[in-house]
């Protein structure tokens, strides 16, 4: 009797130890699924790209090997927070693992927070790697094209090969990519915590994947929706509910779509940057406590 | 039921409260010329169904490139129609990189108008003119909206600058966007340079032109360039500067 108070007492209604378990047992599962090829995948399409490259000047080659790139990993991590998020209840449901877990004393929160975590840690792993496949073949191609302007300006005065390196180093790597990729990252957390809330009231894999597609359209429309609902008043109520609802409801992802300007040569000021983080990650959390509320009231 | 309703709720109250932040950001990327792309039935008709849906989705950047490709390939094969096209749709994706309005520029007013005035389909000598003046407009006008879409940048005013004094000989208006250039941050130490030679070739601004001139000579051994000391000599003989004012010959 002793004993089983001791037991009682000390088990904890929130434990780190028992989130890092599920987070690493979430990480493992979806590393055996896989899921690591897409970044091989990733890795050719960015050196086929740049091999394919070769016949435009710097400027050109780098702005395109940006793109590709920066898209690349958008559109990988995305898909990647979508399809792994959308498993995370439903496998375990039929697996009946989540029966083992839960019989036990876990919090349900608790739980949804590894499933959670164990994604980001998994988003995070894939956007660090290509990353640096990214900022590697940026370098290589960099280097390469500085030789090249070296050999072919070897009688030039030293001023005038001065501003040709400049320009070429300023075409290459800017460090406003930093702060964009950071974003990639926040937008695919989002996503997968939207996915993780949407999974725990769909029926089957399938159709949280479906609804993640039109919410994605929709949420990068949500802007236009918004600005539409805000400032036009002479549309029809029916129309003003209609953009209401969408504004309300979706999350802004173009918000989020810095990139493309980053990569045109827009700077962006630190101020929107720590903006639109903050943005991001009050969506995750929003979403999965969203989550979390629902599933309490799921039944098992 | 109950649950559900909440959630809605929830969601509901979640979203009026983000609508500001969003709203304060929306603007934020307005100013900071973000965002510069309008989601309307113009863009779809220039993109096409799948253009449109992939710009829709974020993937505009993606999409300018593939079709800046295919304007590469319109390019080479001199289909200046579709390089037009292409370069249209380029910009209107991608407004903020000034490569791509250099480019259609670059192949308009260079590339295409050359093209037209030696086209041997056309033997009237007068349409040839007008077609390479067409192409000139055409360049000129994707600098002009290029700078309004990118004003704090020099790159496109001196490009712009170059139009005006290469294809149309207006050493004024050159010398207005070189001088423009030259006080944008990250600008080129030739612009100010290029702005005062550009003013020497102007009828009536010879003296203010003199000043400019002088004043960079003044400078230092930087800005003593050839072409500095050519156009400040012309102007001390156009303008009879007295001898003891004026800049010494180099020795030979």
């Amino acid at each position: 009797m002793s004993d089983q108070t001791v037991v009682v007492a000390r088990h904890r209604t929130f434990s780190f130890s028992r989130l890092f378990a599920i987070t690493t047992n979430t990480l493992t599962e979806l590393t055996r699924l896989k899921v690591f090829y897409v970044l091989l995948v990733f890795a050719l399409v960015l050196i086929g790209s740049s091999i394919f490259m070769a016949q435009f000047s710097f400027q050109q080659e780098f702005q395109i090997l940006k793109d590709v790139s920066l898209g690349a990993m958008s559109i990988f991590t995305s898909l990647l927070a979508i399809v792994a998020a959308a498993r995370l209840i439903p496998q375990d449901v039929e697996d009946r693992t989540i029966y083992t877990i839960l019989a036990k004393p876990v919090p349900r929160l608790e739980y949804l927070l590894g499933k959670i975590a164990g994604v980001l840690l998994l988003l995070a792993i894939s956007t660090l790697v290509m990353s640096a496949v990214f900022l590697f073949v940026l370098y290589a191609r960099e280097q390469s094209v500085i030789q090249m302007t070296l050999r072919q300006m070897s009688g030039a005065p030293r001023e005038q090969v001065d501003d040709a390196l400049r320009a070429i180093r300023s075409s290459a790597l800017n460090i406003d990519l930093f702060p964009g990729i950071i974003i990639i990252y926040l937008k695919a957390s989002l996503l997968a915590a939207l996915t993780l809330f949407v999974s725990t009231f769909a029926t089957t894999n399938i159709f949280t994947i479906v609804v993640m597609a039109f919410i994605y359209f929709i949420g990068h429309l949500q802007a236009t929706a918004r600005e539409y609902w805000l400032h036009e008043h002479s549309s029809g109520w029916i129309t003003r509910v209609f953009l209401a609802i969408v504004a309300l409801l979706f999350p802004d992802l173009q918000a989020f779509n810095l990139v493309d300007d980053i990569v045109a040569g827009a700077a962006i000021s630190i101020a929107l940057f720590l903006k639109t983080a903050v943005l991001g990650i009050f969506y995750t959390a929003i979403y999965t406590l969203l989550a979390a509320f629902v599933f309490y009231g799921k039944e098992l | 039921m109950i649950r559900l309703v909440l959630v809605l709720l929830t969601l509901f109250a979640f979203g009026a409260i983000k609508l500001p932040v969003e709203q304060v950001i929306f603007a934020q990327h307005r100013q900071e010329n973000l965002r510069g792309v309008e989601f309307n039935l113009d863009l779809r008709e220039k993109l096409g169904q799948l253009g449109f849906i992939a710009a829709l989705s974020g993937f505009r950047a993606i999409v300018a490139d593939g079709l800046f490709i295919q304007a590469h390939v319109a390019w080479e094969r001199t289909e200046w129609g579709r390089v037009l096209l292409l370069f249209r749709q380029i910009t209107t994706l991608q407004p903020r990189a000034i490569l791509f309005w250099d480019m259609a520029a670059w192949h308009m007013a260079w590339n295409a108008s050359v093209a037209a005035m030696n086209d041997r389909t056309q033997p009237r000598l007068a349409l040839r003119v007008k077609a390479q003046r067409e192409y000139f407009a055409l360049g000129k006008d994707f600098l002009e909206r290029g700078i309004k879409n990118n004003p704090d940048r020099p790159h496109l005013y001196e490009t712009l600058a170059t139009v005006y004094k290469e294809k149309y000989k207006d050493h004024e208006h050159a010398s207005a966007l070189f001088a423009e250039a030259s006080a944008l941050p990250g600008a080129q130490s030739f612009d100010r340079r290029f702005s005062a030679y550009e003013l020497s070739y102007c009828e009536g601004r010879e003296r203010e032109a003199y000043d400019r001139l002088r004043q960079l000579y003044n400078e230092g051994e930087k800005e003593r360039l050839p072409t500095l000391i050519t156009r400040l000599k012309f102007l001390e003989n156009k303008l009879g500067i007295p001898q003891d004012q004026r800049i010494p010959d180099r020795a030979p």
